[in-house]
């Protein structure tokens, strides 16, 4: 099985579900383009166009749970960047539009492709990073999700490109 | 092996023979940032503790976003671009130049090149037969430093344009069309190759606004071959010895094939909010707008603007409607004030923004009140797209958007080209 060398390879919290196509916008508004270059000042807004509270909830951790195509629409890496910050441990959906997929990897923020159906609001889950597995505490029942393609799990393993590159002086993937 | 179109480029960039599913590390031709993607880059390179960028020729950082600067935050991060470019030599392209996608494709985009790009639409520059795709801040601060990437080889859908375009029908028409057809997701993580007898036939500007929107469909790409007519725009620019044949070969595989008779398409509308949300704009009832805005990386180039000043020549906007026009890059805006385009605008009533993206990202210069209804010729209708959550955006072609604009509510542009 793959192995992460994330910092926790066990990762237990609650879900926020959330629908279908989910996109930057949502995520990171452009009304708070002004706020990039201030992360902190912007992962307060997070999501707040799909659910306003949703930043205050997940400041004691848990996972954004979506549907399909999570993250289309623009190429801005403080999308999954400030749901990272905001607190959340994973974002777990259907499917991932390919860049923001892409970004969630280099920032060190776990993506996992799985039957998001299977989770409902506020359930308990516990994932396995290491064995591939999610556990739906809350309705005992065992989610899989599809492995990284391996150079990912590397960048993920390193703490994301910035740092993988840092360490190399280039790709070692 | 007979390849598509991206595994030859990738292949001639990675130094082995790939194929869709392969993973490879390529040098890349072209990489840039722009204001709202730039400074995280910036700061990425300082982090990955790098000094100098690699092809300071070919690395560009646009400040087209929120140009020009109408809050102090954002004007702090264009000066952090400005002083990155003067320390490493990286081109910037300045306030009032234009937008990214369209700089890149009068001035830096070859047939065959890689370039690679914080923002989304990138693949614009896939209508010169380039390989361009949109990344992050990090791949692309990666970029600026290795001149290189991972990419792994996409499938290609192969998208077959048959048959001929009827009268008040565009390129814009046929690529929502399309994205209605396949969905939003339809081509993720694929590549889409433009092919058949009617884009043979599409001038670039109707070559750029399709590949400009194969990322509404979740696609890495959207790429045209290369062929006279792409070696006639690139000689207009002075850069013909740039040109290049890029072909697939007769025994390429592609994922899927789809057909679209053109004959068969009428105008069409994406409604909020989300692109493939569409219907041909007969369907829609007399739907009133407050807003259109014509120009963006999709629709504001000189065909464009030529085409809403037809219709607009010696007509008045709607008493109820502002109407928006933003040249895409000032190559554009010199050619239409040239042509009196920009004149039959202004005289019709629209108020002429600075090239750059205009409203199209929220940020400033049209931004929409609560309940209020924009159409658009940009190529993106999310939730809070045009800075407010509780409006709504309608996208269609730049005839449908002038045509509107005169009636005050989404019209058929048909109703005034037969005439």
């Amino acid at each position: 099985m793959t192995d992460f060398s994330v910092e926790k390879k066990i990762l237990k919290g609650k879900s926020f579900k959330f629908g279908d196509d989910i996109s930057t916008d949502l995520i990171a508004p452009g009304r708070y383009f002004h706020l990039r270059s201030n992360m902190g000042e912007l992962a307060k807004h997070v999501l707040e166009d799909a659910d306003p509270e949703f930043a205050k909830k997940i400041k004691s951790g848990g996972f954004v749970v979506g549907g399909k195509n999570f993250g289309l629409g623009s190429s801005r890496e403080h999308a999954p960047t400030i749901i990272k910050i905001a607190g959340a441990g994973a974002v777990l959906a259907k499917s991932f539009a390919r860049i923001f997929f892409r970004n969630c990897i280099n920032v060190g923020l776990p993506a996992l492709i799985c039957d998001t159906d299977k989770i409902g609001e506020g359930d308990l889950l516990e994932i396995n990073l290491g064995e591939g597995t999610i556990k739906n505490i809350t309705k005992n029942l065992e989610i899989s999700f599809s492995p990284l393609p391996e150079v990912m799990v590397k960048i993920l393993g390193d703490g994301g490109l910035a740092e993988h590159v840092r360490k190399n002086r280039g790709f070692n993937l | 092996m007979e390849k598509t179109i991206s595994e030859k480029i990738i292949s001639r960039h990675s130094g082995r023979d790939a194929g869709a599913g392969d993973i490879v590390v390529v040098n890349i031709d072209v990489v840039m940032a722009q204001d709202g993607t730039g400074p995280l880059a910036v700061s990425q390179i300082e982090k990955m503790e790098f000094d100098k960028i690699k092809n300071s020729s070919k690395s560009i950082f646009f400040i087209d976003h929120a140009a020009p600067s109408p809050k102090k935050e954002l004007s702090n991060t264009h000066k952090v671009l400005r002083e990155f470019s003067k320390k490493t030599g990286a081109a910037i392209s300045e306030v009032g130049k234009g937008v990214c996608h369209q700089i890149l494709i009068e001035s830096y985009t070859c047939p065959g090149d890689i370039v690679i790009g914080a923002d989304s639409h990138t693949c614009t520059s896939g209508a010169l037969g380039a390989f361009a795709t949109g990344m992050g801040s990090t791949d692309i601060a990666v970029g600026f430093v290795l001149a290189k990437t991972w990419l792994m080889v996409p499938e290609t859908v192969k998208v077959n344009f048959n048959g001929k375009l009827n009268s008040g029908v565009y390129a814009k028409d046929l690529i929502i069309y399309l994205i209605s057809k396949i969905t939003s997701d339809g081509a993720t993580y694929k590549a889409i190759e433009f092919a058949g007898e009617a884009s043979d036939g599409f001038s670039m500007d109707d070559r750029f606004t399709i590949s400009n929107m194969a990322v509404e469909a979740g696609a890495k790409t959207g790429i045209f071959n290369s062929d006279e007519v792409t070696r006639k725009y690139l000689k207009k620019q002075g850069r013909e010895n740039c040109y290049r044949e890029v072909t697939a070969d007769g025994g390429a595989k592609y994922e899927n094939v789809v057909d679209i008779d053109c004959c068969s398409i009428e105008p069409m509308v994406s409604r909020p909010h989300t692109v493939d949300n569409a219907v041909p704009i007969s369907k829609l009832d007399k739907t009133k707008i407050d807003q259109v805005f014509i120009g963006t990386c999709t629709n504001g180039r000189l065909s464009d603007l030529k085409i809403a000043a037809d219709i607009l020549k010696g007509r008045e906007v709607a008493s109820s409607v502002r109407l928006i026009v933003a040249p895409a890059s000032r190559n554009v805006f010199v050619k239409a004030l040239d042509e009196g385009i920009i004149k039959t605008l202004v005289e019709s009533g629209a108020a002429i923004l600075p090239p750059g993206c205009g409203p199209c990202v929220g940020v400033h210069q049209g931004v929409l009140g609560d309940d209020e209804v924009c159409l658009s010729t940009q190529n993106r209708n999310f939730k809070g797209r045009m800075g407010n959550p509780n409006s709504f955006i309608y996208l269609s072609s730049p005839a449908a958007a002038a045509w509107s604009a005169v009636k005050g509510y989404i019209a058929d542009p048909r109703e005034v080209l037969s005439k």
